[in-house]
């Protein structure tokens, strides 16, 4: 049998021994970014090292870098909360006054990006610095124990949104971080997901070799957050993109009118017109999604909140210029 | 048997590691989290069928530890002293050539 080469490069730059839960998908996330990335920098400066890495306070600076232990293989250095962008913005700036060849990776959980660090972020985009900022997003404060942030989802608990006779857990929609970088017009935008690591490659490898600022958001399962198995976390995150909850796009110089999307897969029907995806007809209904996670258990007995999740994804593909239907589940 | 590529690190942290505390906290040596063996987290460990695989790396890609690396041959060799026990492998492998079993001591 012809043996294929190895997908991705086997050099490693996150160590095992790290203290992240049984499953996590950020780590997974996280290993595969670095990996893409050292591709990246071979094929554009011949030096598969030529990255540093700074990152925001979150689940994975804390469990990567329990003193006097470090998981990473690459130069790393660990910043407050908010400010991950800034960091890389002022490394990204060194580098360029001494001549040296590269390119920086930021890191920020959704709490670090979506609401701590989001002015830093805007700030690093504006400026037009040539840093990769990788939001990975597991949509709450994981690592402080599961407070709600502003990009978790429609009717999810959490520590401070419980659901009860007053409440349907989180009421608000998702904050889609994603769009607002994008509305910066920096070179690249784009959102992955650890259920579709290929794509997730490809996106991480573009960012790292084009110049000036790009945004990648990926959506990793956290178990412990999601009250999901642990041996379910890939199997998530792909029914996520296959039930229309996660999207997977990319929008270039903040061209909002040519966004490239990526097909979901799982039996949906996509409609293009001229090369654009105009619509997308899905044939998993959300339940798939959400039934696997106990952080969801509660709408099953509120069909009305599942219903107006439903109209909540549709409103979010309509930013993107699609109409989607979605099923209901089969009675 | 193929080496892990995380010996070298783990020879490293052995000779260079002291209790010393460094200006400014700086962590000198790199990936030296590999003396923390997180096997003994592990209620289900992964039996891998070595006939069975076709090689595809799935369970490669996913592993968030990494404790799965590539052998002479590409086949995946799992690292228990590291692996977690979480069972991704096993859930995506397309041909059922990994399962999860019971540790017993």
């Amino acid at each position: 049998m012809a043996v294929r080469k190895p997908p991705i490069t086997t050099r490693e730059y996150w160590a095992p021994g790290h203290a992240a839960c049984a499953g996590c998908g950020c780590a997974t996330a996280l290993k595969l970014a670095t990996k893409a990335f050292s591709e990246a920098m071979e094929e554009k400066f011949g030096d598969p090292n030529a990255f540093a890495i700074a990152q925001a306070t979150g689940c994975m600076e804390v469990v990567s870098a329990v003193f006097p232990y470090t998981a990473w293989k690459a130069p790393w250095v660990h910043v407050a909360f908010e400010n991950a962008a800034a960091v890389a913005s002022g490394v990204e700036a060194a580098w360029k006054k001494k001549g040296q060849k590269g390119k920086i990776l930021a890191i920020g959980g959704d709490g670090g990006t979506a609401d701590i660090g989001l002015q830093a972020l805007s700030g690093m985009l504006e400026r037009r610095h040539n840093v990769v900022y990788l939001m990975y997003d597991n949509e709450a404060y994981m690592n402080t124990g599961i407070q709600r942030s502003s990009s978790t989802p429609y009717g999810a608990w959490t520590t401070t949104s419980p659901p009860g006779k007053y409440s349907i857990g989180e009421d608000k929609p998702k904050k889609w971080v994603a769009l607002i970088a994008a509305a910066h017009q920096i070179p690249y935008v784009a959102t992955a997901s650890i259920g579709n690591p290929f794509d997730f490659v490809k996106k991480m490898k573009k960012a790292a070799k084009l110049e000036g600022p790009a945004f990648v958001q990926v959506h990793c399962t956290c178990p412990t957050g999601w009250k999901s198995p642990l041996e379910k976390g890939v199997e998530i995150a792909r029914l996520a993109i296959e039930t229309g909850v996660w999207p997977l796009f990319e929008i270039e110089n903040g061209d909002f009118f040519n966004i490239k999307i990526q097909s979901p897969g799982g039996g949906a029907k996509v409609k293009r017109e001229g090369g654009k995806v105009v619509a997308i007809e899905f044939k998993k209904p959300i339940e798939e999604y959400l039934k696997l996670q106990g952080r969801f258990k509660h709408l099953f007995k509120r069909p009305e909140a599942i219903d107006e999740m439903r109209e909540q994804i549709k409103a979010m593909w309509k930013l993107l210029g699609v109409d989607v239907t979605l099923p209901k589940p089969e009675e | 048997m193929a080496e892990s590529p995380f010996k070298a690190d783990i020879e490293r942290v052995q000779k260079e590691y002291s209790e010393k505390m460094t200006p400014g906290a700086i962590v000198y040596i790199p990936g030296s989290s590999v003396v923390n063996k997180t096997g003994s987290w592990r209620v289900f460990m992964p039996d891998f069928n070595r006939d069975k695989c076709v090689r595809c790396y799935l369970c490669y890609i996913y592993c968030p530890e990494p404790a799965i690396y590539l052998d002479e041959e590409n086949y995946p060799v799992f690292d228990y002293d590291y692996c977690k026990g979480c069972g991704i492998c096993a859930n995506e492998c397309p041909v059922d050539a990994i399962v999860m079993v019971r540790e017993s001591k």
